[in-house]
């Protein structure tokens, strides 16, 4: 398959991402989105290593999996404490820091 | 992998050692009894900072040309750990009267700290996008580490996401140049793109991305929404390690990775970097008039302070005066680094322990009662507009003269422009502290003393010898290009 189709999945993958962050108000579905776009660069990273025929981007992606597990990590554990404390975690009631 | 790697990288390598040692210490100290662990975490960011500065005058590149050491590097790493030792300074007390003793608190921010220095010396963009998140996680933690407060709780999941979402912009901006030139390594894109051999429209992409990601953590309009809420919700003490570590870091990987890989696209990022500094310095300082709650203005402060450090990387494509510019934004940093600290400190003596006294109208009257700390916040806010005899103002000239010697005359009358704007919110807190009675209440605490006069008579006694710290930072960047 050309190059170009693998770019553009991963266009799209990434818009996609870039608009569920933007548009959803669930913190998960948010942080589902930025998966999405993470796994869009994932994407490049493994066609171009194949195109190039060296392994670099491939490697990369191991490192990428890891830090998304790291977030993930923190990112629910700060999501069950508020989810604790307010019984919510829509993001239409984090609205107690304004000016 | 020899000796000389683990040599160069001895000061990372000795932060996190001594992070993971304090992470296991403080479960015998008892509650009660911090103080130890602080100043443990004060001797251990002492001890890598003498480490550090051993490396200066020196150079090299580490583990396969991954992690490089230059003065540059050498500046930056003292900078953020003289900010570490400032931050360890200002929560002490904080922590135990709000209680937040955790121990964690310490080896969080030197995680942060070691991230900061990797960023700094990253010589290839898995590097840089490692450090990068090694940097942001912790400090997502430390921004919700008073997680009985819901506001503590927002703060850290907004600063979470987006920085996260800023972190994928920059992680496609890399995977686009990767496929662009094959390689990661920032000496060998500029290899690649010196023999032509790369994809043009793909790596200007991944720099445009790379640019509004790192825009993000800077803070930069349009990309600053989060700052201001994530600094008033979080610990005031993290609040500060963000305004001015956090914000060093971001400038620091900015210009390592354009100056070094993508000299050849200033044609077309310098007038995107003119446009993001520009709107930063004037909407920052617009939305700050608007403030009563100092945490905030702090924050839009910070925000247009992060716009007249852009100026340097607008700058960055004309290699002559690239060197003058980076040397003024070296000396900007320190600069902000003094004053921000200094006015931080004083919000952390006005503030109660039950959050409150973070208003405008709580500085009512400080300097009549308290003149020592009226003062000093006196001499942050003539520095933060940019006043003669302190050093913001040297800050503020040698940045503006380096914009107009590379030739955009225009950002720097908008930069003039803007410290005019900003002047009328920084006074009004100085009108506010000694036009005004009122019945301020402050929080004694030595530490938080010292730091507010010690930067005080720094602001002030370093003005006196601008070119001397000038050439300094001059010297500490001649091997970045």
């Amino acid at each position: 398959m050309p190059m170009s189709y693998y770019l553009i999945l991963s266009a799209a993958m990434f818009a996609i991402g870039v608009l569920g962050v933007i548009l959803r108000r669930n913190p998960l579905v948010v942080f589902m989105s930025l998966e999405l776009m993470f796994n869009a660069a994932n994407l490049v990273f493994v066609a171009f290593s194949a195109y190039h025929q060296i392994l670099d981007g491939d490697l990369f992606v191991f490192f990428v999996m890891t830090t998304a597990a790291a977030e993930v990590a923190v990112g629910l554990a700060l999501m069950v404490a508020i989810f604790r404390a307010k019984r919510t975690i829509d993001l239409d009631e984090m609205s107690m820091l304004k000016g | 992998m020899n000796l000389s790697d683990f040599i160069l990288t001895l000061p990372i390598i000795t932060l996190l050692v001594w992070a993971l040692l304090l992470l296991v210490v403080d479960l015998w100290v008892p509650k009660g009894r911090k103080g130890i662990v602080a100043a443990l975490a004060a001797l251990g960011l002492a001890v890598t900072m003498g480490v550090t500065l051993s490396q200066s005058g020196g150079s090299g590149l580490a583990f396969q040309n991954m992690i490089i050491v230059d003065g540059f590097a050498v500046y930056l790493n003292v900078l953020y750990l003289v900010s570490g030792l400032v931050v360890v300074a200002l929560s002490h007390d904080y922590l135990k009267r709000m209680n937040l003793e955790r121990g964690e608190f310490y080896p969080l921010m030197f995680f942060s700290i070691a991230g900061m220095m990797l960023v700094t010396q990253a010589y290839n963009l898995i590097m840089v996008f490692l450090a990068l998140e090694f940097l942001s996680i912790p400090l997502y933690v430390l921004a919700g580490l008073a997680r009985e407060r819901p506001e503590s709780e927002e703060s850290s999941l907004k600063y979470f996401l987006l920085g996260t979402f800023s972190s994928a912009f920059v992680l496609y901006g890399i995977a686009l140049i990767f496929g662009a030139t094959a390689t990661t390594s920032l000496a060998l894109i500029i290899e690649r793109v010196g023999q032509g051999a790369l994809n043009l429209p793909l790596f200007i992409a991944g720099a445009a991305l790379m640019l509004v990601g790192f825009a993000f953590k800077l803070a930069a309009v349009p990309f600053h929404e989060w700052a201001p809420d994530v600094y008033q919700g979080a610990p005031t003490p993290v609040s500060s390690f963000m305004a001015v570590a956090v914000k060093a870091a971001g400038v620091a990987v900015l210009l390592r990775v354009f100056l070094t890989a993508f000299p050849s696209l200033a044609a077309e990022m310098a007038p995107l970097g003119w446009g993001i500094a520009a709107l930063t310095m004037l909407i920052g300082n617009l939305l700050a008039i608007a403030q009563t709650n100092l945490k905030r203005l702090l924050a839009y402060s910070s925000i247009s302070h992060g716009g007249y450090l852009l100026m340097a990387f607008v700058a960055y494509g004309n290699p002559q005066v690239a060197g003058q510019a980076v040397a003024a934004m070296l000396f900007y940093l320190l600069a902000y680094t003094l004053t921000t600290f200094g006015a931080w400190a004083v919000v952390i003596s006005v503030e109660q322990n039950d959050y409150q006294g973070l208003e405008l109208d709580d500085y009512a009257g400080l300097g009549l009662k308290y003149p020592w700390l009226g003062v000093a916040m006196l001499v942050f806010m003539l520095s933060l507009t940019g006043i003669p005899l302190t050093m913001g103002f040297w800050g503020k000239l040698f940045l503006f003269r380096a914009t107009v010697d590379a030739g955009y005359v225009e950002l720097a009358l908008i930069g003039l422009l803007s410290s005019l704007i900003s002047a009328y919110y920084y006074l009004r807190v100085v009108v506010m502290m000694f036009m005004r009675s009122g019945e301020p209440r402050i929080r004694r605490d030595g530490w938080l003393s010292l730091v507010a006069v010690g930067s005080a008579l720094a602001v002030v006694g370093l003005s006196l010898l601008p070119n001397q710290i000038l050439q300094m930072a001059a010297q500490a960047i001649l091997s970045l290009q």
